[in-house]
């Protein structure tokens, strides 16, 4: 067993951080592959929401690469606050039946705020939700969180919705935009009530802004 | 020409030689993987051009918390990947255990760890892997698990082959199970490949080398440990993973 591995394990048996020093370094990413198709998507991974909800929404788009290609092979999670802008999530987003194995889908009254839906052959995927409420001092968004083939790292962005403009001029990652970039952000309502577009480019014209956390 | 193992070789020293010369200029530590790297030829329309957009995460934001799962969401036998059939799958039959911390060392409890990985063969049981390798009708190598109090886990599993790829003339990419990891946070999500030691592959693996720091190569690796092997069944190794990025608690107590 290496030294690192060592101190981890001591940090660990303290049941704390090991203070005064340096924090554990992050086991490191690599790319989803392109065979997690058996094992990571789960019948009802884009629908989210209960069946009894009122307004739901549907969101859905298209990822594409730095050449406009399509990805058939990207894999999009996205997670988000309830209708009242609650963060508790809850479990059962993949309920297993313990009969056979299978998947049982959603319990459909629980709202588990995690949707997980991998890109069809044209690169395209779909979730129907509830649209977030918002939180102090943030407009209502999604967080999208992207994998595929060929992303060593994952990449996180965020949809936000197009009506809340007043909201979106107080929001401190849309104000920190230009107008340009700021659009890549926001859905697009289509002609369907509650039907929203959101387009993913990797890379190039119209990329879109993908965000960092660490700093 | 098609492009050879010596060419991907080269591409990966170079790579590793500038980043230990940055490192040797006062240059921070890099973990992971940099998402433009020349070698892992898929990447190179995959990764965005613009930098990352910072975000200063306040108590309010969204990705500071995280998807929960619980014992709806796995079955008994799901952490056992030997037991999914009616027969025995062919193999090395082995056990992975560990715990899931983040980086201030706390463990990660009751949170959800995937796991999928090829046959003993080097064969994914997935429609588009062409390899040549057998399938076996008794394994399809998908796993799941909730995590302990302690944040431990522990699969049972047989040892995956290696297998080829398209990258480059006489591609393989060294034996390796692919993990799927939730945190408290979504800023923790990680999706990661763990390797075994000593494998000869590892240096001719761009993926595994486009983490460039060695020390952090060395985390993706699990360690033989005689201790978790069980007489006359199963081989053990350890594999400890830590998580990355701010949570709640993190921005409660501070950085670690
Ligand atoms: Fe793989």
């Amino acid at each position: 067993m290496t030294a690192p591995e060592n101190t981890r394990d001591q940090a660990a048996a303290d049941g704390q951080g090991p203070h005064g020093s340096e924090p554990l370094q992050p086991t490191p990413s690599h790319t989803v592959g392109p065979f997690y198709g058996y094992a990571l998507p789960f019948p009802g991974g884009g629908d989210v929401a209960p069946a009894n909800a009122a307004d739901t929404v549907t969101v859905h788009g298209y990822v594409r690469d730095g050449s406009g290609a399509p990805v058939p092979d990207a894999l999009i999670e996205l997670w988000q606050a309830d209708a009242d802008g609650g963060l508790a999530g809850a479990p059962g987003s993949m309920r297993r039946d313990p009969v056979d194995g299978g998947h049982l889908g959603r319990n459909g009254v629980d709202f588990t705020g995690f949707a997980r839906v991998p890109t069809d052959a044209d690169g395209h995927w779909t979730a129907r939700t509830v649209k977030p409420g918002a939180r102090p001092g943030h407009p209502p968004y999604i967080s999208v969180c992207v994998f595929a083939r060929g992303l060593l790292h994952h990449l996180f962005t965020r949809v936000y919705f197009p009506e809340d403009t007043r909201a979106h001029t107080d929001d401190p990652l849309l104000a920190s935009l230009d107008a340009e970039r700021r659009e890549t952000l926001l859905a697009t309502a289509e002609g369907a009530t509650g039907s929203y577009r959101f387009d993913i480019r990797l890379q190039g014209e119209k990329e879109t802004v993908f965000l960092d956390f660490h700093r | 020409m098609p492009l050879t193992q010596r060419d991907i070789d080269r591409e990966v020293a170079e790579l590793r030689e500038a980043y230990e010369a940055s490192r040797a200029a006062g240059a921070p530590a890099v973990h992971h993987p940099a998402r433009d790297y020349a070698p892992y030829r898929s990447s190179a329309l995959r990764h965005p051009h613009r930098p990352l957009v910072p975000v200063e995460p306040d108590p309010e934001t969204v990705e500071l918390h995280g998807p929960v799962f619980g014992p709806t969401d796995v079955t008994d036998i799901d952490h056992d990947l030997t037991r999914q059939h009616t027969g025995e799958p062919l193999g090395e039959r082995i056990t992975v255990s560990g715990r899931l911390l983040d980086r201030a060392g706390r463990p990660v409890r009751g949170q959800l760890i995937e796991l999928w990985q090829a046959n003993a063969s080097g064969r994914y049981a997935h429609l588009r892997d062409q390899h040549p390798a057998p399938l076996d009708p008794n394994f399809t190598g998908v796993g799941r698990t909730l995590t302990g109090d302690d944040g431990s886990y522990s699969f049972t599993t047989v040892k995956p082959g290696a297998y080829p790829w398209r990258n480059h003339e006489n591609a393989w990419r060294p034996a390796h199970i692919h993990f799927s990891l939730f945190g408290t946070a979504f800023t923790q999500r990680l999706v990661t490949q763990m390797y075994f030691p000593g494998d000869p592959l590892f240096a001719h693996d761009p993926i595994l080398q486009s983490v460039t720091d060695e020390r952090a190569r060395q985390a993706l690796v699990a360690a033989y440990d005689h201790e978790l092997s069980r007489s006359e069944w199963s081989l053990g190794y350890r594999w400890d993973i830590v998580l990355d990025g701010p949570s709640a608690t993190w921005i409660e107590e501070g950085r670690p």
